[in-house]
Formats: structure tokens, sequence, C-alpha cells
């Protein structure tokens, strides 16, 4: 089913991707490879879907300068910037 | 969005919500339905968005003209101005009026958007929040690729792609069947269903489970899809652990006594596991109903449930409660208390009986569904030794990252032997969840090894004033 | 088997698991009933302060500057228990007038030996970045700290235990055992406690406990509402409030009183109190507190809009008509002692309170002066009908 049109375009971290339309940005990262995001507040250790449902807040992701949204809800729309907390977070400092 | 005054409020799109909506609608009430999803459907019927596909073929589903019959009826009231549809909301406060009703307030599912979100006013109100996959830790289930047997469900059916390639998926209980099966149909391998009880534990409920012929009908839909993908079920089986660096790679997995306990020198392990999906049932989500204090019991698979009539109406006056909140018992089921709990939502006499809100076939299908469930949750317990397969740096709150060890010793050293005295030593359920994962065995490690989870602390772990996160924006403008 | 103890100390909050801990090291047979579990009542639903700052002159401010003693000498050893933290208080004020009233508090505290340096606006945002730039100038007083409050009552009782006091957890007190006036013990549900001296350290509950004893005790519940957002970054570093806070706490007021205070915790939630109300034990959510703790906070840091509340709580402060605690032995009925009514600042006065009472039970002469916090003040034998107690 990867072959349809992957003609979604937004970054992630800075990086270009691309995924199918109507995708949630949690399916878009994990679809290009990206199996984690964020790095977790004591240990810093990596996370990404869990629940899938939006239940457990597990893949918390910054979309559009928005911190914490829940990836795995958020359906991905064309240009989003969407960052993650893994590697050195600012994104949620600025907020 | 203004705010809205109507007769049936309802919580919830899913199976449940849906029939409850719709019956109430078809019963000559203004309804107003509330639900986090963009569109009707729930989790069991969750689909691709209807904007890419309007019309689509429900494959991999169950009960899916059940679902576009309900979804036509339901666009039928709205067009009728009878249904008021408020999707991509989730309810943070429900609460009953000082004088009559009920109040819901909405915040966004996903922040963004513009204008404030609407307050729903209802004489009546029905709540079907569903449920979610039930989580036991085990050593490295925090790594990423561990998913919940459910989320896997959900990737697929809502975004038509897989989470990645080979798959091992562990558990217990017949919804792990449904998981392997789409997973394999969607090009995914299945490396093996790990099911922790024995087959046999069916035996003493043959009579509940023959009494619903739908179920052996899935049941050889799966043994033929399962035969074609060549997918080992492994009984009496259950994942020890699962390794990898920064993601999962190894599952190591063992053959289990009677108890769950590991038998050592058994299993083996698979290797380049792109993903583990685990589910050891449902946890109902109860934090609307215990907002309200109603009457609760445990049920036979250890969950918290509301107790409610045969109308579905809970020990609160005016409040309805269907689908998994009043037990755990799949689709089907949820679908004849939702009709009946929205038909008797609407009557504003209260005085509709038993009898009028589930014509007599249908009042025993329920209860045919009824015994099935039970007999599923006696012969899918969750294995009485499973505390023993924690080491002390398994992470009981991921949210917290609080370790097993820390759990334990709060228990010995401080007396803490529920979710709330745990919660305030440990920080365990503190975190972004509010113990919505951890809350099933954190109690069950308060009440100490092989021991159940207590009701007053599983409903201490439910309980959650505010039901999801709203911003402090929207608390600052909140009308009285 | 023989239940004689000393002292029996009715309720294990922090307050009862402080006066039992000291005691027992004093060298007293020690026995500790709860109802529930350790800090089930307000203990576990309040902010753990250690307060210097909101303090009025007089008795209190002398209890509360002991009991920092306390905390921070005999009990240092035990300090990462509960995790105490000398975070500091800073009192922030947006308006002219209340900058002025500020000012004046300062210099009288400093004059009784309260630490205290004042902050002009650009002190004040280098201290806290993300204040609302509005704000004229504050106070920062570096004594304000804070423990977590359960692990304080279920520590003390764990090292209570260990210098030999006993607890017996779901025990609830029926009634006094009697020898003439004087009160010999307790009647429970788990059978007679005799004791030499019966604590009663119930909190919101102490009147009731008095009235069990044929003496007017008048506690009584003040509802407090705090909310806790999603887990951020460092973004608030002290316990940051209004001026107006000051005047709320000592207020009688039966209605809804909000004045913002904000604080970070080391789980990256932050706190956002206070209200105060007097609706007796009400649980019901109150959408006004919320609201206006919301417009307070934001008003204090703007960026909190944004940001989400994930939970919020209310607890049941203790307090006395005249706002000061009681504690100290009862003349009205010989053998009966009270430690409750510590209104919002429990927490911070427990370990002094403890540490007192022992004093007082082993015929010692207190640290402080106890003569203000005498239960007698209340006067009449029989308890009258409370208020606000349901």
């Amino acid at each position: 089913m990867s072959s349809v049109d992957r003609d979604v375009r937004f970054t992630f971290d800075g990086r270009e991707l691309a995924a199918e339309p109507g995708q949630t940005v949690g399916a878009a990262l994990v679809t290009n490879g990206v199996t984690a995001w964020r790095g977790t507040r004591k240990e810093g250790r990596p996370r990404g879907l869990f629940c899938g449902i939006g239940v457990c807040f597990d893949c918390l992701v910054t979309v559009d300068g928005v911190a914490n949204q829940r990836a795995c809800l958020v359906e991905l729309c064309e240009g989003m910037d969407v960052r993650g907390t893994l590697a050195g977070d600012e994104t949620e400092e600025t907020r | 969005m203004s705010d809205l005054t109507v007769d049936v409020a309802v919580v919830g799109a899913g199976p449940a919500g849906l029939a409850a909506a719709v019956a109430a609608a078809e019963a000559g009430a203004v309804v107003a339905v509330v639900d986090a999803g963009t569109q009707t459907g729930g989790q069991f019927w969750r689909h691709r968005p209807e904007t890419g596909d309007a019309d689509p073929d429900g494959h991999g589903h169950h009960d899916w003209n059940t679902f576009l019959d309900l979804r036509r009826r339901f666009r039928a009231g709205i067009a009728a101005g009878r249904v008021h549809h408020l999707p991509g909301l989730q309810v943070w406060m429900a609460s009953k009026n000082d004088v009559d009703g009920f109040t819901l307030r909405t915040t966004r599912t996903v922040v963004g958007g513009e204008g404030v979100t609407p307050t729903v006013h209802a004489a009546r109100l029905v709540l079907c929040p569903g449920g979610y996959d039930r989580q036991l830790p085990v050593p490295g289930w925090d790594l990423p690729g561990v998913m919940a047997a459910g989320g896997i469900q959900a990737f697929i059916k809502a975004n038509g792609a897989l989470p990645g390639k080979r798959f091992v998926v562990a558990g217990t209980g017949p919804f792990l069947l449904p998981v392997a099966a789409n997973i394999a149909e969607a090009g995914g391998e299945v490396l093996a269903v790990l099911e922790s009880s024995s087959l046999s534990k069916w035996f003493p409920h043959w009579k509940a489970a023959a009494s619903v012929p739908g179920k052996a009908l899935e049941g050889a839909e799966y043994a033929g899809i399962f035969a074609r993908h060549r997918i080992p079920y492994k009984t009496r089986s259950i994942v020890t652990a699962v390794s990898g660096t920064d993601r999962v790679q190894t599952v190591s997995w063992a053959k289990a006594d009677a108890d769950g306990r590991a038998i050592p020198g058994t299993g083996g392990r698979y290797e380049d596991v792109d993903v583990i999906g685990f589910g050891w049932g449902f946890t109902p989500q109860m934090e609307l109903p215990l907002s309200f204090g109603v009457q609760t019991r445990l049920d036979a698979d250890g969950s918290l449930v509301a107790v409610v009539d045969e109308r579905q109406e809970s020990s609160v006056p005016g409040l309805f409660l269907a689908g998994e909140v009043t037990g755990v018992g799949g689709a089907v089921l949820a679908v004849l208390e939702g009709k009946a709990a929205g038909t008797a939502a609407a009557d504003a006499s209260a005085v509709v009986l038993p009898a009028d809100v589930l014509p007599a076939k249908e009042a025993a299908r329920r209860d045919r569904h009824r015994r099935f469930a039970q007999a599923m949750h006696q012969a899918h317990p969750v294995p009485h030794a499973w505390q023993e397969w924690l080491t002390p740096e398994t992470l009981v709150c991921r949210c917290e990252e609080v370790p097993v060890s820390e759990v334990t010793q709060a228990r010995s050293t401080l007396g803490a032997e529920d979710s709330r005295s745990l919660k305030s030593f440990t920080r365990v359920g503190m975190g972004w969840c509010q113990g919505r994962v951890c809350g099933f065995a954190g109690s069950c490690l308060g009440a100490g090894p092989g021991e159940p989870a207590a009701a007053a602390s599983l409903a201490s772990a439910a309980k959650r004033p505010l039901a999801v996160p709203v911003p402090i924006s929207e608390l600052a403008s909140l009308n009285d | 088997m023989s239940r004689a103890s000393d002292v029996l100390v009715i309720g294990a909050g922090v307050i009862g698991a402080a006066t039992a801990y000291f005691a027992a090291r004093a060298g007293l047979s020690v026995t500790l009933v709860d109802q529930g579990l350790p800090a089930s009542g307000t203990s576990s639903a309040c902010e753990g302060n250690i307060l210097v700052s909101d303090k009025e002159l007089g008795p209190e401010l002398e209890l509360t500057r002991y009991s920092l003693s306390v905390w921070k000498g005999e009990l240092a050893e035990h300090r990462h228990l509960w995790e105490f933290e000398a975070k500091g208080g800073i009192i922030v004020a947006s308006q002219p007038s209340s900058l002025e009233s500020l000012n004046r508090v300062m210099s009288v505290q400093r004059g009784f030996g309260v630490a205290v340096e004042e902050l002009d606006p650009a002190a004040l945002r280098k201290a806290e970045p993300h204040i609302n730039p509005a704000a004229l100038g504050g106070a920062y007083y570096p004594e304000d700290s804070q423990v977590q409050p359960m692990l304080v009552a279920a520590q003390l009782v764990r090292l209570a235990t260990e210098a030999g006091a006993v607890f017996h957890a779901g025990v609830t007190v029926t009634g006094m055992m009697r020898d003439g006036d004087r009160v010999t013990g307790v009647r429970t549900s788990r059978g007679d406690f005799a004791a030499g001296n019966v604590v009663n350290c119930t909190g919101t509950w102490a009147g009731e406990i008095g009235a069990l004893a044929g003496v007017n005790v008048p506690v009584m519940p003040r509802r407090g509402f705090v909310m806790v957002t999603e887990p951020l970054p460092p973004m608030v570093h002290h316990k940051v409030y209004a001026a107006e806070y000051i005047d709320n706490v000592g207020s009688s007021d039966a209605g809804l009183q909000a004045s913002p205070v904000v604080e970070g915790t080391p789980g990256g939630t932050i706190l956002i109190g206070s209200t105060r109300e007097r609706v007796g034990f009400d649980r019901t959510v109150s959408t006004e507190a919320l609201r206006r703790l919301a417009q307070n906070a934001t008003g204090l840091f703007p960026f909190l809009s944004s940001v989400r509340a994930i939970r919020h709580y209310h607890g049941f402060r203790p307090y006395c008509p005249d706002h000061l605690p009681v504690i100290g032995h009862d003349d009205r009925a010989p053998g009966l002692w009270h430690a409750a009514g510590h209104e919002g600042a429990g927490i911070g006065l427990s370990v002094g309170t403890g540490k007192l009472l022992s004093q007082a039970l082993t015929g010692q002469a207190t640290d402080v002066d106890l003569t203000p916090f005498a239960p007698a003040r209340f006067g009449a034998l029989d308890p009258t009908p409370m208020e606000a107690s349901r």
C-alpha cells in the first residue's frame, strides 16, 4: 500500500519527508522509518507510538510550534513543521 | 460554535454511542453527540478519513453493515435537525446541575481551531466512552515499537498502512486474533501470537460460547486467515522480555505454567521484530461515570465497571451508560446496550419499562452476549503470577518513569497498599496519562503479589477531575 | 494484649505523624491510630508549603520560625525522604498600592528577623524570566521552602515506628474512655485503647473528636482548589504569589477568594493555587474556582494561557475562628490534648508542633510559649453546633 501517491510534504526536525494524505502525524513518521521522537523528561529515553488512540500521551510531538500534541491524533497537513524532543529540545522552552 | 441545549446528550460515537444517538433521535428526542473522533465509528469502526474515501468498503471490519446502517440513520437525524454532531471534541468535565439535567464542557481533541468550544446542556445523558487495551508491564515494554494491540489495529484502520514489517502479538483474549489477522491481511508478517491462557479454559463455558454462533463464525474466519498466512498461535505462552537499544529488536518468550509463570528452559526468541503488540483485555474509560459517583462493581475480568439497570440507567437518575463502561463485551453488545440507553433516555417521563427499550429478541441477544463476555473473561484471565515477570528496573508508570523497585519499596516501608498512596509516594499515575495505562498494574502491585486489584484502588486510579487536559485559557473564559 | 500506652495519637496526617515521632523519640510509649492510611485527609490535598513570607506577626510567625529550625535542624538528615527544597518565595506586586503594602510588610518582617530582599522590576525578571512584564516589583523570601506532604506523613510514621511507636491503620475512634473528668483512652472500631494522654490530631475532624470528650474545639473546613499543569521544562523557579494572598489567608469571609499562587515542581508540573471558601465539606467542582485560578495565574505568568491543566484537586484546610491553631493540653478534659486547626500552614508547622507537644507531654518547658494556642480559649464546655461542619 506504500505505492499510493506520497504527496503530503512535511518536515521532521528540519528533514523533508512525505506521506500519504489522510495519515496522522504519528503514522507519517513511522512509515518514514522514524519510530521514536519524544525524549522522556527524566531519563531522556526514546518514545513513539504506544496506545495509538490518544490515551497514553507517549507520542507527544511539537506541530507548527505547538508543543505536546498527540501524534496519533493530529492529521498530517501539507507543509507541517513537526519537531521531536529526542535530541536538543528547544521548542518547549520557547512556547 | 455556540452552546447547545438538548433532550439527550451522548458522549462517544462508537458502536454504543451511535446506537444510543440513533435510538434517542428516532424516539423523538433532540440529541447532541460529542465525540473525540473527527468522524463516527469509534475505535471499533475506525476507518480512513471519509474526506479521502467517502464510502470505504469496510475491509477488515466486522459488522460493517451495522455501522453503515447506523451512520445512515445518524445522518438522517442530522438532516432532520434532531441530531447535533459535535466531532473532534472531548468532554473535560461532565456535571449534574443543581435543579435537573447535565452539563458537558468540551475542549478540542487536537489543539487549534478558532472560537470557543461548545458547552452542552441536556436533560438526560448517555455516556459511551468505550475502553482501551489493558496493559501489564513487562521488562522492556517502554521501548519504541512496543504498542497496544489495539493501537496497531487503529494504525492500520485509520492510515491504511502498517507500523512495521515483522510483528509479534501477545497477551490474552480473542481480540488478539483480529489484530493479527489485520496485520497479515495488510501485508505484515506475524511471527507469532502468544496467548497466556490455555484454550481448555473455555471448556467450562462451552454453553455460553455456543450460544453466540457469530463468534464461532469469526473464529473460523480467523482460523482461515491464520492458516493462509501461517501464523503460529501459541497458547500458555508469554513474553518474558522485550529488548533492543533504542527500539524493539528481540522478543523473548516462554511457555507458562497454569498461573502464568514462565517455565525455565522453554520458549525462545524472535529477532528483528519491528513491533510487538500487547493486549490483556480492555480497560473501560471510567473517569466520566466516576465523576458522578455512580455505583460500581468489579467485573469478571477484574475491571471496575458501572452498575446499570435493565434500561442502562446508572445509580444516578437520568444518567445512562452503555458499552464497555458497564462491562467489557464487544461491539455487538455495545450496540444493543446503546439502543436500550438511547431509547430510555429519550423518554422524558422516565417511566419507560425495560420491555420498551429493547424488543424481547434483542434483549435475549444482549443477555447471550453478556454471558459470552463473562465466559471470555474467565477463559482469558490476567495471569495470576504476572508480577513475577517484572524486574526491579521494569517501569510501572511510563509517564513518570517509576520502576517496580520504587513501588515495592513504597509498599513495604510506607504501607502504600492502594493506588492513591502509591501515586502520592512514587508518582505512579501522576503523569500525562493520569494513570490510564498503569492504573490497573499499579493497583495490583499495591495489593501485593498474586492479589487482584481492589475496586477502591481502581476507582482512585481512574478518578480524573479533568477528564482530559484542557488549556488554561479555556478555563479562564469558563461560563457558569 | 495490653494496649495501654503513654500517648495515643489520633490521626496520621502530618501533625499526628510528627507528634507520634517526637513523642516516641522523647521516650514515651506511643500508639498512633488513623481511620484510613497515613495522610488520607488534608495532608494529601495541599501544596506542601513551609512559608515564612505569608505569616502575620505574632505567635504564628514565632511557631513558623521554630518549625523551620526543626526542619532544617534535627530533621535535616531526613530531608531527602520528603523532598525538602528551599526554593524560596517571591511576592509580586502589580499595583502601586500593593507595592506600597508589600514594602511596609517587608520592613516590619525584617525587624523581626525574617530574611527578605526587595526585588526591583529588573531583579524580579531575573529571578522569574516569564513573569508578567507589567509587574512593578516584589519581595524575595529565601527561607520559604517546600516538602512533599504525603511523604512527610508516611516517612514520619515509619520513623516513629522505628522509634517504638505502634501504628494502627483503619481504626475509627468512636468514643472516649473516662475516669471522672479524666480522659483515659479511646473507644474504637477495633476495641479500646487505654492511654495516659490522648492527642487529637484530626485536622478538620478535630471538632468531632473534641465533642466525643464533651469539649468545644471549633475547627472548621475551608475548601481550597489547586490546579496542576502538564509537565514542562522549568519555567517557574520559586513559589510566586501576588501580594493580595496575604490578606486572604487571614480572612474570615465565607465567599470564594482567589489570589494567584504559582510554583514549579520537581516533576515539571506547575501548581496553580489558590482558592479559599467556606462551603463545609462540599466536594462539588466549582467552575468559578477553576476560572478564577486560571485568570489569576495567567495574570501573573501570561505564558500559562497556552499551557494545559491536566488535573485539579481540592482539600479542606482546618481553621479556627481566630486563625490560630489549637495546640496543647485541654484543661476542660484532663488527659486530652489537641494539635489541629493549622489551616493552610499545617505542613510547615507540623514538626514544630510535634516537637513542642513532646516537650509538654514530658513535663518540660516548651521552646515556644503555647499559651496563645491553648484549647481553653474556646471557653464553653459544651460543644456548640458548628456552622460549617456537616
